[in-house]
């Protein structure tokens, strides 16, 4: 294997693996500020509890979010000097903003919460929650900005050997990174509230702390719902989005070889790339893309033979990734809509297959989102940014195969131990369930 | 004002965001690498642990800001420093990663294996980083072996991750290595009780002489090693600098070897803070200098980001970083008080 393949095998398994830990972040430091809001303005002990219970799953998973975080950081440079080298001048700046605007205020507080429960006031406390947890959703749009600017780039000129910004409202206002940015951290959302429905499941099932799990459910499942649904609207905007900027991407997603007018959307279908088309496709509803994609069940969509085989990117993984994710999504609403209306009933902890359901749901939307991620990455191959830069000229010019092989073993080796021992902690503290006694934060920071 | 003015101060910014990475990490290094000799059970190591535990990561983000920052102000010296320097990069981003859930995940299990393993893992992870930044700072110092032609857009590398390991190389990462044992002994004593501050302070006092004679060294070698004098020559005045670091270094003996430890860290931080200044004074306007040609110099000039995009990194920073600073003095106060066996004991929240 040559340097660039090695490099987008280590920037994808690298970066998949941030992003096993980012959506979590995401969701559940609001959902654990929420928790302890409810507790400082109802001085109710259960929501202490609860706020003590999630948020130390969060910080066992913010951990490891962290310390991947940077390994991203540094691969810029160290496997795409080139890409960093031409787009430097847009690219660096969002990332420098992140750091300056939102890391150093969640690091910061985040410190303050987890060791300044005896040490600050109640809503100081609560202040610093929701401002770890307000930076971390900052952190997540511009970062998402960055990459939009991969996906569709506005703003810049190229000259001087390289792509300069002319406009940087129009990177800031990027309609691409908005989109994104909703989906994003709606999925995140969506992930968190299905992890606590599970976790509570789980004790449900063997009916520990029933009034504490089923608040969390309660809670969770409406968030699960809200959350769900706008995934499903921001996706399909999404894909409205991709249908107009990249057209390559899209016939991908769709598996969709000729150009047409009036395209249906096949509901089972089997791509086959080596023959330019479908190995069979079923289930047809008429117009159905061609609606989705332009708001006009007339309109014409590009299809893959239009671009030559150079410029297409890889069918089969986009297209399955694609389909995976949306059902995914689909069975979410379905589920949380359950949820909410199971979990307002009584005798939530009696409905054991559903709650046995709710546990096994845990890993769908974590599937979705790398499905996701896949989707978006893989379909805007060949190229690093569409349409200006191909992966393979953003290589490091000044690295070996040796050097990246190695780099890419050592982080398979140390990402797969460290992985393995947070989701063992995790596992664990999730299932130890809530301390019982608080007496000691209750009584020192009543008095401060 | 033109695109000069602008790389200038942008210059100065990378400086300042090294000097005070090094200065607030190379606590957390050090109290890391030397755990061991301070600690002399668990609990003790706990403390130092909860010692760092509510500004670590912050302090870390200094190096997130020190990068993101010559990514958007200096992208091609982004790009060069981090794939030439790929492996040695590489073993520090290892470490930091290790370092960072070590803290997190020493207390989570009551095993002594367990808590063994990571206490290994900190001590290691928090030497590799101090020893390789210095290493790599000596090297940057010194100029590395690129060869680039910037109007062909034309880089090549000539170096090895063993050609780093050159002797002023080596004498830069022990004088790393030992500004933060000392920086980090001396936290050791203000942030903690009994015992382990005396210890503390006594590792301090003791560590102090090596550090004084490596870094003295340090001053005599950099003549026939690097350019990094010339600057100083140019403009006299600039020898401040240089002074600075050395006088606060000796003030740091002095206060310590009267038990003031407070002040010996305020100017442990000082001299941290100024050693990097003097690099970085001689290097101007060079960001790393090429051994092998100085038309290949990675240079401010022929390195930096557009005129756009250095005056909204300015507006950003000028809004952003007195934030930062304000936040983080609040954050250093609620934390002032020095940590005690007990409050370990008592905290179920402490690492
Ligand atoms: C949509 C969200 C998102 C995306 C696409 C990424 N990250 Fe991330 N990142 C986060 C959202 C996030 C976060 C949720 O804000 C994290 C996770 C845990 C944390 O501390 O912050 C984080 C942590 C984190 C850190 C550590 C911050 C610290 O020490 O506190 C760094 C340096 C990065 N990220 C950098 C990156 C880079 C360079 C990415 C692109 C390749 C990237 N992240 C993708
Ligand atoms: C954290 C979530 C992310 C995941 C899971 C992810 C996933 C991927 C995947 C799978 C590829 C590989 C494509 C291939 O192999 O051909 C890739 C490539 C790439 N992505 Fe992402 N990506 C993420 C975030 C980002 C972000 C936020 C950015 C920009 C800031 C980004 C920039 C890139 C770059 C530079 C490449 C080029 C290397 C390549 O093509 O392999 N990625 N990413
Ligand atoms: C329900 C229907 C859904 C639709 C129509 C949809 C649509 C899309 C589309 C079109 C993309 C590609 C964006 C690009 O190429 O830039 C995408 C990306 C993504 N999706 Fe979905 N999605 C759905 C559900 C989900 C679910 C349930 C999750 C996770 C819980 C999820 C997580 C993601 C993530 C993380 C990305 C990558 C980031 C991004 O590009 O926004 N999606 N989605």
């Amino acid at each position: 294997m040559d340097v660039v393949t090695l490099s987008q095998l280590q920037f994808a398994a690298t970066g998949m693996f941030h992003w096993i830990f980012v959506p979590l972040t995401l969701g559940l430091s609001i959902l654990t500020a929420w928790m302890e809001s409810r507790y400082v303005t109802t001085g109710d002990e259960t929501w202490l509890r609860m706020t003590k219970f999630w948020g130390k799953l969060f910080l066992i998973n913010f951990a490891l979010g962290v310390v991947t975080g940077i390994t991203m950081e540094f691969q810029f440079g160290m496997n795409w000097s080139e890409y960093s080298r031409y787009v430097g001048d847009i690219f660096g700046a969002p990332l420098a903003i992140e750091a300056t605007l939102a890391f150093f205020l969640e690091s910061v507080f985040i410190g303050v919460w987890i060791f300044g429960w005896n040490k600050i006031s109640r809503k100081a406390h609560l202040a610093s929650i929701w401002l770890a947890s307000v930076a971390t959703n900052v952190s997540a749009l511009i970062i998402l900005l960055a990459n939009a600017w991969m996906q569709r780039p506005v703003g810049y000129v190229l000259r001087n050997n390289r792509a300069e910004m002319n406009d940087f409202l129009a990177v800031l206002t990027n309609p691409y990174g908005w989109i994104k940015f909703t989906h994003t951290l709606l999925s995140g959302y969506a992930l968190a509230a299905f992890l606590i429905m599970g976790v509570s499941a789980w004790h449900l099932l063997r009916n520990n702390e029933l009034d504490f799990f089923k608040r969390s459910f309660r809670l969770a499942a409406v968030w699960a719902f809200v959350a769900s649904i706008g995934v499903g609207l921001t996706g399909d905007f999404h894909a409205v989005e991709i249908a107009r900027t990249q057209p390559s991407k899209f016939a991908a997603m769709e598996s969709l070889w000729e150009t047409k007018r009036g395209v249906g959307m096949n509901l089972l279908l089997l791509p086959d790339p080596a023959r330019e088309c479908n190995a069979f496709e079923q289930l047809c509803v008429p117009n159905a893309l061609s609606m989705l994609a332009f708001h006009d069940q007339n309109a014409e969509i590009k299809g893959l033979k239009e671009f030559p085989r150079e410029l297409r990117p890889l069918v089969t993984p986009t297209f399955v990734s694609f389909r995976m994710m949306v059902g995914l999504g689909t069975l979410m609403i379905l589920a949380s809509l359950a949820a909410i209306i199971l979990s307002r009933k009584q005798g939530l902890e009696k409905r054991r297959a559903f709650l046995m359901l709710m546990v096994c749901a845990i890993p769908a939307p974590y599937l979705a989102e790398q499905f996701g991620w896949l989707v978006a990455e893989l379909g805007r191959q060949p190229w690093i940014v569409y349409g200006v830069l191909k992966t393979a000229d953003a290589v490091s010019k000044t690295i070996s195969t040796t050097q990246v092989a190695l780099s890419l073993l050592g982080f398979t080796v140390l990402y797969g131990l460290l992985g393995a021992i947070d989701i063992f902690l995790l596992v664990k503290y999730a299932k130890k369930g809530p301390d019982k006694d608080l007496s000691a934060i209750i009584n020192v920071q009543g008095r401060a | 004002m033109d695109v000069s003015v602008f790389q200038v101060i942008w210059f100065v910014l990378w400086g300042v965001l090294w000097a005070v990475y090094f200065m607030l990490d190379g606590f957390v290094l050090g109290t890391g690498f030397l755990a061991g000799f301070l600690a002399k059970n668990d609990i003790e190591k706990r403390v130092l642990i909860n010692a760092v535990g509510p500004v670590w990561d912050g302090n870390e983000v200094w190096l997130i800001t020190a990068g993101g920052v010559t990514f958007a102000a200096f992208p091609t010296t982004y790009a060069l420093m981090f794939s030439n320097l790929y492996s040695a990069l590489l073993l520090i981003l290892f470490s930091l990663i290790v370092r960072g859930v070590s803290f997190e995940f020493r207390g989570k299990l009551e095993s002594t294996a367990w808590k063994k393993a990571w206490d290994t893992a900190i001590c290691v992870s928090s030497f590799l980083p101090a020893l390789l930044f210095g290493v790599a700072f000596g090297n940057i110092f010194k100029g590395i072996p690129m060869r680039n032609d910037f109007a062909a857009v034309n880089f090549a590398y000539d170096g090895t991750l063993i050609g780093l390991l050159n002797p002023y190389g080596l004498v830069t990462g022990a004088l790393f290595v030992l500004l933060f044992a000392v920086h980090g002994s001396l936290y050791a004593a203000i942030k903690t009780t009994g015992d382990l501050s005396k210890r503390g302070a006594a590792l301090a006092n003791m560590l102090w002489l090596p550090l004084l004679v490596v870094a003295v060294f340090f001053l005599g070698y950099t003549y026939p090693a690097t350019r990094l004098y010339d600057n100083f020559f140019k403009a006299p005045l600039l020898l401040v600098i240089p002074v600075i670091a050395v006088a606060s270094l000796l003030l740091v003996k002095v206060f310590a070897a009267k038990g003031e430890c407070y002040k010996a860290f305020t100017f442990s931080c000082l001299t941290i803070v100024f050693v990097v200044f003097t690099g970085v004074t001689g290097l101007f306007p060079n960001l790393i200098p090429s051994s092998i040609n100085p038309a290949s110099n990675l240079t401010i000039y022929n390195s930096s980001s557009s005129l756009l995009t250095l005056k909204i990194m300015t507006v950003v920073a000028l809004i952003c970083v007195p934030a930062v600073i304000a936040y983080k003095i609040w954050v250093y106060r609620i934390f002032r008080a020095r940590v005690s066996n007990e409050d370990v004991l008592r905290n179920p929240e402490a690492y």
